[in-house]
């Protein structure tokens, strides 16, 4: 197991310097950088003057020694300036993590308790009324777009309520948060759910019919046993998989449902730094959402070995 | 002394205040505002967007302003600020300001004539600090010094007489800069000497200016604060508005078709549906063939159906114009009768005749049904360019030209436009002043860094240089109609319209005037107070 860890972390380096070239190359073929987009905001072009801030951002630098210096300030902290607000990198991402890790945490939240419950209802009771219903939601969750729902959810607040539910101020307490919180996280959630629940009813429709699951009920195991401590519990592998993938989409896939809610998360910001070419803060930033993705993928394969006591990593 | 032309002594104070309704005004409270999107910078000189003026006009002061009262920006509505009063000498070449004493900036430090002069050098380049970008340089082209008196005087020489120069001194655009602060705090937080102090900006957030105690209008600003909600997306904008979530919409950021929705969630919303002095047109790469020839052009211009555009667009509410916002808000646009008479101008059977004329040119050269001419219409990926893009292809097609829509990243455009990497183009172009000297000069003059489409004639160089000193109101009023009528004979950049746009508020909120001949001069806000 050890060696197997040690593996599995040098293959996560490995990746992650990948990452960092893809990263840097692609984010320097996308037309235009920092200077065009300043002199197109000011509308006006002045090639001397462009030039100059050119030189200034060290964008005149070869690409090589423009990601040399990236690298080295990454491995010792130093994340540079952001081009447009002029202040430090770190201190523009930083305060944004949480907000979005919050948003992600609490729609991933939503997304389980509501997706495999739900599926392993529609897979025990299959064919009923109760299982179509399901069925209409479920695709229901997968074809709506979240901006979409989240302008009726908003809409509908407006007319009935009065009151519109997006992040204006800080919120004056952890619960206030949640309240802001949840209403995007569910109408996020909602889609994940959906997922989720296609596939644990999926998953449960195949395990119910296996022949460990006849004899458990010929033992004259309870139907919740039987459902949840026999059936889900092996059904729920491919779930697990699917909420590791869900987990870290959603820390960049958020962009749309913090837009309209107005929430000041990552996902937002990243939009907002591609669009000025300000890449102290998209290559930062992305690179930590591949690093997420990475530790989210080694964490799940982790999880399996405790879920599925059959599962064993080899030294 | 009996030479000099005094032209304006008003006081202060009462300037200031002027017009408001009479009711006593009661000081404190936040104004809650929405921000459409995130400022490129603090610093109002680099910048050319009302998203940079918007929040960011109330932390300075100008030697002259736009009367902050009154809806209309002209040289009769310009009235004192930093500057007490102000007189042209003889010659009408320079321009001599007394300032207010006991200016104080934002951080303690006295305002003197020393920092007049530190701005206007910034603008020449002559000073040893730089911006990163000068987008105003082109209006100051007649300005060869600044001279000091003393702390309190300062004196503008200028090259040649131009009596419109003080226009530019009072719009939103021409704040006094301190000596003392460098251009990159300038951009990040800025200092002035205005009714608001900077106290803080989180990108993607909000900003929030508070009350400068020590400002020199004595009683004002009525307001402790105000704050800007940055809301990128525009439904949610005008939602948290309906709610009442924010006092003001950003503003002119409602459009006539979302005016009624804000009607119907907010039916107490005051809003004032004005002109933009924001132009949609055509541009069209003249080094191109067919287009470098003058008749397929012209033809072009005559395709175009105004009316259309602007009933689709806007409901009818917009307005067609030459080069300068039409009256009765544009103080130097063509008048509405004289338009009419311009091939391609007109309505409804004008229309079809010079429409048909368009495609008898177009057949001339070759050009049918069948062989229609293939070009590519481009324009910004967002929808108040894209939309109008769509008709104008619709239209083109009357004429035999096929137009295929080549929507263009936002953030290369003005550089691919400065290129002439395209053939025919839809663009929207703002105007700081309702002035030829901001406008013409700006956008049609062969040196301008702004007139990105490179349009060169010298005899309308000469032609708008020449109004420029022109001192006689009425002729130089007359120059000025001339010259539009030659730059639509010239398809320098035909304007397909100009638009209006709203900006609406809570009742409780007063004094607050939108400006109706620019977007750009009208955001101090140290009369607005709240009725709360």
């Amino acid at each position: 197991m050890a060696a197997y860890l040690i593996r599995r972390f040098l293959l996560m380096i490995l990746t992650l310097f990948g990452m960092s070239i893809l990263i840097f190359v692609m984010l320097r073929l996308v037309p235009g950088n920092i200077s065009d987009i300043l002199f197109d905001a000011a509308g006006m072009v002045n090639p001397a003057d462009k030039a100059r801030l050119e030189a200034e951002l060290g964008l005149d630098q070869p690409i090589i020694v423009q990601y040399w210096s990236w690298i080295k300030g990454l491995l010792t902290g130093d994340l540079g300036y952001a081009y447009v607000s002029e202040k430090p990198a770190i201190d523009e991402i930083l305060p944004r993590i949480p907000v979005t890790a919050k948003l992600a945490g609490l729609a991933l939240f939503f997304s389980v308790v509501i997706g495999v419950p739900l599926g392993v209802i529609s897979a025990v009771k299959q064919d009923s009324a109760l299982d179509y219903v399901l069925r209409v939601v479920s695709l229901s969750g997968l074809s709506l777009p979240s901006f979409w729902l989240g302008l009726l959810i908003l809409m509908g607040f407006v007319h009935y309520f009065g009151w519109i539910p997006i992040y204006t101020d800080k919120p004056s307490s952890f619960w206030h948060e949640v309240g802001l919180l949840s209403i995007p996280a569910l109408a996020v959630g909602f889609r994940a759910s959906a997922l989720i629940m296609r596939l644990t009813r999926s998953s449960m429709l195949e395990v119910l019919r296996q022949d460990y699951i006849r004899t458990a009920r010929a033992k004259g195991a309870s139907n919740a046993s039987v459902n949840y401590n026999h059936a889900l519990r092996n059904a729920v592998l491919p779930v697990i998989t699917i909420i590791g993938i869900e987990a870290a989409f959603l820390i960049g896939g958020l962009i749309v449902t913090e837009t309209v809610f107005n929430i000041p998360g990552v996902a937002r910001f990243l939009v907002e730094a591609i669009r000025w070419r300000d890449y102290p803060i998209v290559q930062n930033l992305v690179m930590f959402i591949a690093v997420v993705t990475v530790v989210v993928n080694f964490l799940v394969d982790m999880a399996y070995v405790v879920l599925d006591p059959r599962i064993k990593y080899e030294d | 002394m009996k030479s000099l032309v005094v032209s304006t002594v008003v006081a202060v104070l009462a300037a200031t205040t002027a017009g408001v309704p009479a009711m006593a005004q009661k000081s404190g409270g936040t104004l809650k505002m929405i921000h459409r999107d995130n400022a490129p910078s603090g610093s109002i000189h680099e910048e050319a967007t009302n998203s940079v003026t918007e929040p960011f006009m109330g932390v300075f002061n100008n030697l002259v302003m736009f009367d902050q009262t009154k809806h209309i920006n002209s040289a009769e509505t310009i009235v004192p600020d930093l500057a007490k009063s102000w007189e042209w000498d003889a010659t009408k070449t320079k321009l001599t300001f007394k300032l207010h004493e006991g200016v104080k900036w934002h951080d303690g430090k006295p305002f003197t004539s020393a920092d007049v002069k530190c701005t206007f050098d910034l603008v020449l380049g002559k000073a040893k600090d730089r911006w990163r970008k000068n987008p105003r340089a082109v209006w100051y082209h007649n300005l060869q010094d600044v001279t000091v008196n003393g702390p309190n005087e300062a004196t503008l020489v200028l090259a040649n007489p131009q009596p419109g120069f003080i226009n530019l001194l009072a719009s939103g655009y021409t704040p006094i800069y301190p000596c003392h602060v460098n251009s990159q705090t300038m951009r990040t937080d800025p200092i002035g000497t205005g009714p608001f102090k900077f106290a803080e900006w989180k990108r993607n957030e909000k900003m929030r200016f508070v009350k400068n105690p020590d400002y020199f209008k004595k009683g004002l600003p009525y307001l402790d604060a105000i704050e800007w909600t940055i809301i990128p997306s525009r439904s949610t904008r005008m939602l948290a508005f309906s709610a009442g979530e924010h006092d003001v919409t950003f503003p002119n950021d409602v459009v006539v078709p979302l005016l009624k929705d804000i009607k119907a969630t907010a039916p107490n919303a005051i809003c004032d549906l004005h002109p933009s002095n924001v132009s949609t047109n055509l541009i069209v790469n003249r080094e191109k063939a067919p287009f470098d020839n003058p008749k397929v052009r012209q033809a072009m211009d005559m395709a175009i159906d105004r009316d259309a555009f602007i009933t689709i667009l806007s409901e009818g509410k917009n307005d067609k114009a030459g080069a300068m916002l039409p009256p009765p808000e544009g103080q130097w646009g063509i008048s509405k009768e004289d338009l009419a008479k311009i091939p391609g101008y007109g309505s409804g059977a004008d229309i079809e005749k010079a429409r048909n004329e368009a495609r008898k040119i177009m057949e001339g050269l070759g050009y049918t049904a069948e062989k229609p001419l293939q070009i590519k219409v481009s324009t910004r990926d967002i929808a108040v360019y894209r939309d109008p893009a769509v008709i104008l292809i619709d239209q083109l097609k009357g004429i035999h030209i096929a137009g295929e829509l080549e929507v263009v990243d936002t953030s290369i455009w003005h550089a691919k436009v400065a290129r002439k990497d395209y053939i025919v183009g839809l663009n929207l172009t703002g105007v700081g002043v309702d002035d030829p000297d901001s406008n013409l000069v700006e956008n049609y003059t062969c040196k301008s860094e702004r007139n990105y489409t490179q349009y060169c004639n010298e005899e309308v160089d000469k032609a708008i240089f020449a109004q420029s000193r022109e001192t006689d109101p009425a002729k130089r009023k007359a120059m000025v109609i001339d010259i539009q009528k030659k730059l639509i004979e010239d398809v320098a950049r035909p304007i397909i319209f100009y638009g209006r746009v709203a900006t609406c508020w809570h009742p409780h909120v007063k004094g607050l005037v939108p400006h109706h001949n620019s977007i750009y001069n009208g955001s101090r806000y140290e009369q607005v107070w709240l009725d709360k």
